[in-house]
């Protein structure tokens, strides 16, 4: 199964809801327009939501650090919420938890954003 | 000893196909769910890395895979038809200087999920991944 991208607006903040694998591929390239589209339309404020994400390999991380890097140039702030252990454990690996803003809870996610 | 070995086109279904493959072969070493998609993940990034750096999806270079799998551990090495590259010349992805690239993290997250590691790579050859994972407690 690849990433099944979704967007929402919770007051201000733009909520990407992602399902499945975020892999080198089909899922890995949908996000990267999901993210340039969403900045696009001049939102600031990014959260994804990772909560049903089963699987990101090397290429979904680097896609977030693209999304992150797109997303921060434009003068906006890219959240991270809903992190499976495995997640978790890929970002500690690749020293990524000292990048990324990572929650647990949306609403604390959401709240904090400036 | 158990012994396969595929030789698979430069693709991304080949990616899936040895990450599948590996996976089966693994499931009687008695990993848990978690070490087994890492393994898994390690198999994934190896892959890749022939598929997209070593053969640059060229339809004319194949990707070479092999398992073995004793009681005690499995063994996958994955040989690509690229050009090569001296691995000691890529970027330290912990670097702060490199946290933000986009690629580059394949072979860091591969080591740290198998117990065994070895890459043999020159400018103007093919690049040779090995990969062991022990059994459970071993």
């Amino acid at each position: 199964m690849s990433a099944k991208l979704t967007t929402r607006q919770v007051g201000d903040v733009a909520v990407i809801d992602a399902a499945g694998r975020i892999t080198l591929g089909e899922g890995a390239s949908s996000f990267r327009e999901t993210i340039r589209d969403i900045v696009n339309k001049g939102n600031k404020k990014v959260l994804l939501n990772l909560s049903d994400v089963s699987y990101i390999d090397s290429s979904g991380i680097g896609e977030m650090v693209s999304g992150f890097t797109t997303v921060t140039n434009s003068g906006g702030q890219l959240k991270l919420v809903g992190l499976s252990k495995r997640v978790k454990d890929l970002l500690q690996i690749t020293k990524l938890y000292t990048v990324f803003e990572v929650f647990d809870d949306e609403a604390e996610a959401v709240r904090s954003f400036t | 000893m158990d012994e396969t070995h595929e030789t698979l086109d430069s693709a991304l279904e080949s990616v899936d196909r040895a990450e599948e493959l590996a996976l089966t072969k693994a499931q009687s070493l008695g990993l848990d769910e978690d070490e087994l998609v890492q393994f898994g993940m390690a198999v994934r990034e190896c892959m890749v890395n022939a598929v997209v750096h070593g053969n640059r999806y060229s339809q004319d270079k194949k990707v070479h895979l092999d398992i073995e799998r004793s009681p005690d551990r499995i063994a996958v090495t994955i040989r690509d038809e690229g050009s090569g590259f001296d691995p000691d010349s890529l970027p330290d992805p912990l670097a702060p200087e490199n946290l933000m690239r986009q690629s580059g993290r394949g072979l860091l997250l591969t080591r740290t999920f198998v117990d065994e590691l070895s890459v043999n790579s020159r400018p103007g050859s093919g690049t040779e991944v090995r990969l062991v994972k022990n059994r459970a407690g071993a």
